[in-house]
């Protein structure tokens, strides 16, 4: 082969304008999407932010009155709801990851498992509705409470949590596994004291956004009939209660299967009614629950960001 | 798989590996009467799958010498030496075949608790891998998990001499060992595995990831530990085997060639494809 290289046809200007004209191209796709973005919120904060005040968060929803009309069910109904869902989805979440990454053998087993938790990721919300209903609204009887559709979202974010929480474990090196044995460790105390801290930060940003989608979701809380009209707040008072340790559970277990309403439905009905009024209410309970998704949202990014700060390996 | 593996062994004849007697004894000869091997590997065949990584390897590793394995890549060397303490377990699909024991104890028999072996039998690894914790508990963790009972503050500072880390962290045990440089990895490494006072120290290519200086401290050290520990060494560089270890074996495609005192070894071996190796003919 000849030293000068004869043999190339560099085309260095145009190859240059392809790279550009790619970049320029993503430029205006990731432009377009931020846009879209941008006229919602200006949208639903220039209808919304003149009703939000505190009084709105307050009050209890009210068919006739709009005025009068709050947000206050909703919105404890919503913390109700995904605080029980964090309860069983977390747990049961991080365990079946744990099982996946560290124990299971390798086998088609274990490929089916996975494959099928892949699988469910991608199942339709409403289709857990579905499910819900079945199981804990007829089934187990449970009723169209707090506890139903906790359990229901809990089954939605599910899968989420266990892909989220595997690739964090899958992410920590097996160097670090491996010092431990060495050191004459369990296999419990490699993970308990090594594995899961160094997945930790990834496992926690996981699950805040899964907790996140199930904050927002509307369409398997309808399917299980949860109410867009509830007079009361679930747990709203202690009054009756015995001042005891089984006072505190009866309070816990009426207000779990108390009926209740959430954000996204609260604000799909105010959407779907006649007065105007009301829609104004629907873009103002939007910007609740935006706030809510965000702050949640904020977390995980703060955490990631922290953890990039904190590098442990 | 067993049936593989008996076609195999019925038409490659195992070459008979050349261990000179005495060599051990001779050694030990003017002190003690000769010690019990530390490890007696017997026939020794480790498959992953359908691939052998050491066939019949049969040798004895005596106690208080440095026992370095040479031989190129890929012929077992790291194999055979994370069979001692089983860290082959975590590889899937592996079968053993033969008998390895550490003094009186079946290696691969049910009633072996690895986790019990692993302690009597540390280890260090060819990356430096600190856990990302602190240069203190990286030291401490493992006596801790283990129930140790004395004080650990002095046991942490004793490891740390004893790696000839000491005078380096002894104001920053705090600090994330992450922050450490890679010979000081390494020898934090060595006071890991030293604390919880094993009685072997197997070593995995231990400098391969170092420059020359951090290389030659820890040459030194493994000098030093050998006082204390029995010590078992694998690398690539024939220089660090000839430097710093007492007998070595010579592993070529999963088979034991020769083993002996190094001097000999490396001056007057007695199978021709150690002559190559040794000289640079090949690997």
């Amino acid at each position: 082969m000849s030293a000068g290289g004869a043999q190339f046809r560099p085309r260095l200007q145009a190859r240059r304008t392809l790279g550009w004209l790619f970049a320029a191209v993503c430029v205006l796709f990731s432009l377009t999407s931020l846009l879209v973005l941008g006229v919602l919120l200006v949208e639903v904060f220039r209808v919304g932010w003149p009703a939000l005040s505190w009084t709105f968060i307050r009050n209890l929803p009210s068919v006739l009155f709009p005025e009068q009309a709050g947000i206050w069910t909703a919105l404890i109904g919503s913390i109700w709801t995904v605080a029980i869902t964090a309860l069983a989805a977390i747990p049961l979440g991080i365990g079946a990851a744990v099982y996946l990454e560290e124990y299971a053998p390798r086998n088609w087993l274990t490929n089916a498992i996975s494959i099928n938790i892949a699988n469910l990721a991608g199942v339709p919300s409403i289709v857990y509705g579905i499910l819900g209903l079945a199981i804990f609204v007829r089934w187990l009887e449970f009723d169209r409470s707090v506890l139903s559709g906790g359990l229901t979202l809990a089954l939605l974010v599910l899968p989420v949590i266990i892909i989220a929480s595997r690739e964090a474990l899958a992410a920590v090196p097996d160097s670090v596994r491996q010092a431990a044995y060495a050191v004459g460790a369990t296999r419990w105390q490699t993970i308990r004291h090594h594995v899961l801290p160094a997945a930790l930060p990834g496992i926690i940003t996981g699950v805040i956004l899964a907790l996140s989608r199930a904050v927002g979701e509307a369409a398997p809380l309808i399917m299980i009939g949860a109410l867009a009209y509830v007079t009361s707040v679930p747990g709203g008072s202690f009054e009756g209660y015995d001042h005891s340790l089984a006072g505190v559970w009866s309070w816990l277990r009426d207000a779990m299967l108390a009926d209740f309403s959430a954000m996204p439905i609260q604000i799909y009905n105010w959407t779907d009614a006649p007065q105007k009024e009301f829609h104004v209410l629907a873009a103002a309970g939007i910007i609740v629950l935006l706030g809510g998704l965000l702050t949640m949202n904020a977390v995980a990014v703060g955490i990631r960001a922290w953890r990039q700060v904190h590098r442990t390996w | 798989m067993v049936e593989r593996a008996r076609g195999e062994r019925s038409f490659v004849a195992p070459p008979t590996p050349v261990v000179r007697e005495g060599a051990v004894a001779a050694r030990a000869a003017g002190e003690n009467p000769p010690a019990e091997p530390v490890f007696r590997i017997r026939e020794l065949s480790i498959q992953y799958g359908a691939f052998t990584a050491i066939r019949n390897v049969t040798l004895d590793i005596p106690e208080r010498q440095v026992t370095a394995i040479i031989g190129p890549s890929g012929c077992g060397k790291s194999t055979l030496l994370r069979a001692l303490n089983r860290m082959n377990d975590f590889v899937p699909h592996m079968t053993v075949r033969g008998q390895a024991y550490y003094r009186d104890q079946a290696i691969y028999s049910l009633r072996c608790d690895p986790v019990e072996l692993r302690r009597r039998v540390g280890m260090v690894f060819q990356k430096p891998n600190p856990f990302p914790k602190s240069i203190y508990k990286n030291v401490a963790w493992g006596a801790r998990i283990n129930g140790y009972t004395g004080a650990l503050d002095e046991l942490v500072e004793r490891s740390l001499r004893a790696a000839a880390l000491w005078d380096e962290v002894k104001d920053k045990l705090d600090e994330s060992a992450l922050n450490l440089s890679g010979g000081q990895q390494q020898r934090l490494c060595i006071a890991r595995a030293v604390a919880i006072q094993p009685d072997v120290l197997l070593m995995d290519e231990p400098c391969s990831a170092l420059d020359p200086i951090a290389t030659s401290r820890i040459e030194d050290l493994i000098d030093e530990l050998k006082t204390r520990f029995t010590v078992v060494l694998v690398t690539h560089n024939m220089q660090q085997a000839a430097r710093v270890s007492d007998l070595t074996a010579f592993l070529l495609m999963g088979e034991l060639v020769e083993m002996d005192d190094t001097s000999r070894l490396f001056t007057k071996p007695s199978d021709q494809r150690t002559q190559d190796y040794i000289t640079g003919r090949f690997g």
